[in-house]
C-alpha cells in the first residue's frame, strides 16, 4: 500500500532536496551565505534588545541595525556579482567585486559611527 | 451825534469817549454823570426839569449807544512827584568828572534840577556856565549848539555880556533865513527867545514873522503831525510838538501881526492832533511815535512830552485851546503813571511835561493820590486823600465827595454820595469812617472832586470821578472749630479747637474711618469769610506731607476718607502731625497752626516690588535606562552570532591557500588587511573621541594607501587566478 503524500513528507523532502543542493555551492558562496546570517542574526539581537528596553537612544538602534542590514545587503549584492552562474557578471573579476565590497563596507561603517553618537 | 449848547440850552463841556470805535461827544458834567464800571458803562441821567423834553429822544439814543460801547475804566493809584523822582535825578544826571558831557545833557539835567528844587554845586555851575559861554562865543556854524547854550545859561543865570547875546542874535537871525527843516527853526527861533527871555536889550524880533510862520505851518499834515522838511515823507508827533513850540515862539518874537487865520488854523490842528491819541485803560493818554523818526526819538515818553511842552507855550503865547480836559489830565496820568524812569533822557522827560502842564494855560491838572491804600479795620485807619498838583503842591480848596464802593469782582456798587471832611493841617481829606457794609476784602473807591470856586473849573481839571483801590484788612475769627473722627458717618471722637491758637489734640485712626475738620470764619462784620488759601497738613513722622484742600461753603469743612486715601499715604502708618493754614491777604491774622497729631492704622502694602519666588531650574529627567545587568547580558548575546560565524567559517573549511606566499604580493597582503584593521580601529576611536574633521582627514589618508595597497593585492590575486585557469 502507497501511504499518500502528507505534507509533512513532502516538506521533509522539500527540505532534503534544498540541502543537498545546497551542499553543491562553491564554498566562497557559502562563506559570504554565512556571513549574511550572521549579520541578521546580530540585527534580530539588536531588535529584540530594543523591543525591551525601549527605543532611546534611537539614533543608536538605527545605526546598529542598519549597519548589519547594510553589511548583509552588500554580501548579496558581493555574492551576486562573484557567483560564476550569474551571466550579468560573467566578465567582472570577482576580486573587483569584492574590493567594491570592502570599499561599500568601509564607507557604510563610517556613515554608521557618526550616527551611532 | 454832536449836541451843541446852542441846540439843547444848557451848558457843555464836552468829553470825548471812544470805545469801540464809537466815538461820541457827550454832554458831561451838569446833565450826565458818568458812572464807569469795570466792563460796562451806565449813564445816570440827573434830571433837570428844564430840558427834560429835549432830553427823551435824543439823549435817549445816546444813551442806547453808550450802554452798547463799554468804556473800560480800571482803577489805578497815580501818585505826584515824590522823594524818589529826586533821587532818581541826583543819580541819573551825576556827571562823570565833575562836568557834563555835552551842552545837551546839561540842559536836561538841569531843567530837571530846577523843577525838582534839587540844588546845584557851584562848582559844577560855574563849569557848565563857562562851557555854555565859550559854545556862544565860539562862532559855532551849529544853531543847535547855540540853542543849548542859551538855555543852560537861561536856567544857570550864567553872565553873558549883552554885546556876546546881541551877535548871537544876528547869527540866529541868520539861521532862521537859511532854515529848511523843522529842526533848524526850532533851534534858532528858541534860540531867539532865550535871548528875549534873558536881556530886553538886544533886538530879537523878527521882520517875516508871517512868512516864517507860513513855512513852519507848511510841514503840517492833515492828521496833525508834522514832517521834518519838505522833502523827507516821514512825520512825528514828537515833530508836532516841536513845531507847536518853534510857532509860538513865532508868535512871541513878532515885530508885526501875524494873520489870525494862521493861529485858528493851527489851533484847529493841534485838535486833530489829540483827536488821534491813545488811550490806556486806567485813563492816561498819550502820543506814541512807534519808530525812530529824523532825530533819534522814538516812544511814548518823548512824543507825549514834546506835545505836552508844544501845547503850553502854544497856550500861553497865542490863548486858551479847545482841548478837552479828561486828555490833559491823560497826559498827566501818564506821565505819573509811568513811575520813576530807568533813563535821564525819560526822566527830563517826564519832569519837564509835568512841570509844563502844572504851569499851562490850558487846563492844570490835579490828581487823587491815597496816603495808604491798606486800611485796617481792627486798627480803625481813616481812609486819607490828598489832592494835589503833579508836582506835589497842594490845589486850590475843593471837597472830595466819596460817591460809590464797589467791590472788586462783583459789578454792583453802593452808592454814598459822603463828603471827606478836609484837615489844613496836613492837607488831606479825611473819611472819618469806613461806609456800612465795607467789610474785610479788596474794594473799589470811587471818589469825585468838587472844585469850591465854579471860577477855578476854566483853570484846573479834577477828572470827575476818579477810582482808586483800596484794601480792607481785619481780624477775621474762627470759631466753631472742631476735629473729629467719623466711623462710618457716626462721630466717633471729637475734639474741640481753640483757634487760631495753639491745639495739641491726640487722635486715633484706622483706615476705614474717616476725618473731619470743620470751622467757620467771620469777618469783624459778622459776615462769612472766604479766605485765599486753607489747607490742611498731615505730616508722617519720616517726613512725608500731604496737604488737603479745605472746602468753603457756609462752614469750612473737608473730610478725609482713609479707605481711598490709604494708596496716597503710601500705606505708612503711625503718628500724623496736622496743621492748618489759612491765609488771605486781608486777613490779619492768618495762621499755619499745629493741631496735634493723629495715630493712623493703614493696612500693609501689598508686595508688588518685592523679589518674586524663586524659579528653581528642572533639569531634564535622565531617560529611563536598563539595568546594566541586562545590558551587558546582550552585549555577550551580540557577540555570539559572530561565534557561530567563525565556527560556520571553520567547518566550511575556510583556508588561507590563496594568501600569496612570495615576499613582495605577500607584504601587500599583510598592508592590505592592516589597512583594512586601521580604517576600523580609526572608526572606533572616531566613536570614542574624534571628532568628524580628523576622522575624515584621517581616512583620506588611510583610504588612499589602502587603495592603492589594494589594488596590487588584488590584482596579483586576479592575474594568479588567471594564471590557474588558463593552465
Amino acid at each position: 500500500m502507497v501511504k499518500p503524500a502528507t505534507t509533512k513528507d513532502d516538506a521533509h523532502a522539500l527540505f532534503h532536496s534544498l540541502r543537498s543542493a545546497y551542499s553543491a555551492t562553491p564554498t566562497n558562496l557559502k562563506i559570504i551565505d554565512l556571513y549574511v546570517v550572521f549579520a541578521v542574526f546580530t540585527a534580530l539581537i539588536q531588535v529584540a534588545y530594543m523591543a525591551i528596553v525601549g527605543s532611546f537612544p534611537f539614533n543608536s538602534f538605527l545605526s546598529g541595525v542598519l549597519s548589519c542590514v547594510g553589511t548583509a545587503v552588500l554580501a548579496v549584492c558581493l555574492r551576486i556579482q562573484v557567483n560564476k552562474e550569474n551571466k550579468e557578471f560573467k566578465d567582472l573579476p570577482p576580486e573587483r567585486a569584492f574590493a567594491d565590497f570592502v570599499l561599500c563596507n568601509l564607507v557604510l561603517h563610517l556613515v554608521i559611527m557618526n550616527f551611532l553618537g | 451825534m454832536r449836541h451843541n449848547s446852542s441846540q439843547l440850552g444848557y451848558k457843555v463841556q464836552s468829553a470825548s469817549i471812544e470805545g469801540r470805535g464809537v466815538k461820541l461827544e457827550i454832554a458831561r458834567s451838569t446833565v450826565l454823570k458818568p458812572i464807569g464800571d469795570d466792563s460796562s458803562s451806565h449813564f445816570r441821567l440827573v434830571s433837570s426839569p428844564a430840558i427834560k423834553f429835549e432830553m427823551t429822544r435824543k439823549l435817549g439814543f445816546a444813551f442806547l449807544l453808550l450802554a452798547a460801547a463799554s468804556i473800560c475804566e480800571a482803577a489805578a493809584i497815580f501818585s505826584p512827584i515824590s522823594e524818589a523822582h529826586r533821587s532818581a535825578a541826583l543819580e541819573l544826571f551825576s556827571p562823570a568828572a565833575g562836568t557834563f558831557s555835552s551842552l545837551e545833557e546839561a540842559t536836561e539835567a538841569l531843567r530837571t534840577f530846577e523843577v525838582l528844587g534839587i540844588e546845584i554845586e557851584s562848582d559844577l555851575k560855574d563849569s557848565t556856565c563857562k562851557s555854555a559861554v565859550d559854545a556862544l562865543s565860539s562862532g559855532s556854524p551849529n544853531s543847535k549848539d547855540l540853542y543849548y547854550a542859551l538855555r543852560v545859561s537861561s536856567v544857570l543865570q550864567c553872565k553873558i555880556s549883552d554885546g556876546a547875546l546881541t551877535g548871537v542874535a544876528l547869527r540866529l537871525k541868520d539861521f532862521v533865513k537859511d532854515a529848511k527843516s523843522l529842526l533848524d527853526f526850532y533851534y534858532s527861533i528858541g534860540g531867539l527867545v532865550l535871548i528875549k527871555d534873558q536881556t530886553s536889550e538886544v533886538d530879537v524880533l523878527l521882520d517875516d514873522a508871517d512868512g516864517i510862520f507860513r513855512s513852519v505851518k507848511d510841514l503840517s499834515q492833515s492828521d496833525g503831525k508834522w514832517r521834518y522838511s519838505s522833502n523827507n515823507p516821514e512825520s512825528s508827533t514828537y515833530a508836532a510838538g516841536i513845531a507847536l513850540e518853534t510857532l509860538s515862539g513865532v508868535i512871541t518874537l513878532k515885530s508885526s501881526d501875524i494873520d489870525g487865520n494862521l493861529i485858528d488854523a493851527l489851533k484847529r490842528d493841534v485838535v486833530k492832533l489829540f483827536d488821534n491819541i491813545d488811550k490806556y485803560d486806567d485813563g492816561a493818554y498819550y502820543f506814541d511815535d512807534r519808530f525812530v523818526d529824523a532825530s533819534g526819538h522814538q516812544g511814548p515818553v518823548s512824543a507825549t512830552s514834546s506835545v505836552a511842552r508844544g501845547l503850553t507855550t502854544l497856550a500861553s503865547t497865542s490863548g486858551s485851546l479847545n482841548i478837552p480836559g479828561d486828555k490833559i489830565l491823560g497826559l498827566a496820568r501818564f506821565f505819573l503813571g509811568i513811575g520813576v524812569p530807568g533813563t535821564g533822557k525819560d526822566l527830563y522827560y517826564q519832569i519837564d511835561a509835568l512841570a509844563s502842564l502844572d504851569q499851562s494855560r490850558v487846563l492844570v491838572p490835579l490828581i487823587l493820590s491815597l496816603q495808604a491804600s491798606v486800611l485796617s479795620i481792627s486798627s480803625q485807619d481813616k481812609l486819607k486823600v490828598k489832592v494835589t498838583t503833579v508836582l506835589g503842591s497842594t490845589g486850590p480848596p475843593l471837597s472830595v465827595k466819596l460817591m460809590q464802593v464797589f467791590s472788586s469782582g462783583s459789578k454792583d456798587a453802593s452808592i454814598i454820595n459822603q463828603e471827606l471832611k478836609f484837615d489844613p493841617k496836613e492837607a488831606v481829606h479825611v473819611l472819618d469812617a469806613l461806609p456800612v457794609g465795607v467789610d474785610v476784602g479788596e474794594y473799589v473807591f470811587a471818589f469825585e472832586i468838587v472844585l469850591s470856586d465854579p471860577e477855578h473849573k476854566k483853570i484846573y481839571v479834577t477828572g470827575g470821578r476818579t477810582k482808586v483801590p483800596v484794601y480792607v484788612t481785619g481780624v477775621v475769627k474762627v470759631e466753631n472749630s472742631k476735629v473729629e473722627v467719623l466711623e462710618s458717618d457716626s462721630v466717633e471722637t471729637q475734639q474741640k479747637l481753640d483757634l487760631p491758637g495753639k491745639n495739641d489734640v491726640a487722635l486715633t485712626a484706622n483706615h476705614l474711618q474717616k476725618l473731619r475738620l470743620s470751622f467757620q470764619l467771620t469777618t469783624p462784620l459778622q459776615n462769612p469769610f472766604k479766605p485765599h488759601q486753607a489747607l490742611l497738613k498731615l505730616r508722617h513722622e519720616s517726613g512725608v506731607e500731604h496737604s488737603f484742600v479745605v472746602n468753603s461753603g457756609k462752614l469750612f469743612e473737608t473730610t478725609l476718607d482713609f479707605l481711598g486715601l490709604v494708596e496716597n499715604f503710601f500705606y505708612l502708618s503711625g503718628k500724623y502731625d496736622m496743621e492748618l493754614t489759612v491765609g488771605d491777604p486781608a486777613m490779619e491774622n492768618s495762621f499755619l497752626q499745629p493741631l496735634g497729631h493723629i495715630e493712623l492704622d493703614l493696612p500693609d502694602a501689598p508686595e508688588k516690588y518685592g523679589p518674586k519666588p524663586e524659579i528653581a531650574h528642572i533639569f531634564r529627567l535622565q531617560e529611563k535606562r536598563p539595568p546594566q545587568e541586562l545590558s551587558y547580558a546582550f552585549l555577550g548575546l551580540v557577540f555570539v552570532p559572530f561565534l557561530a560565524f567563525l565556527v560556520g567559517l571553520l567547518r566550511l573549511g575556510v583556508n588561507m591557500k590563496n594568501f600569496p606566499t612570495s615576499m613582495i604580493p605577500a607584504a601587500f597582503a599583510i598592508l592590505f588587511h592592516g589597512g583594512i584593521a586601521a580604517v576600523l580601529g580609526l572608526y572606533g576611536l572616531f566613536w570614542l573621541k574624534l571628532d568628524l574633521f580628523t576622522t575624515l582627514k584621517t581616512l583620506g589618508v588611510l583610504g588612499l594607501f589602502l587603495m592603492f595597497v589594494g589594488h596590487r593585492t588584488l590584482s596579483h590575486l586576479a592575474s594568479a587566478s588567471a594564471k590557474v585557469k588558463s593552465a
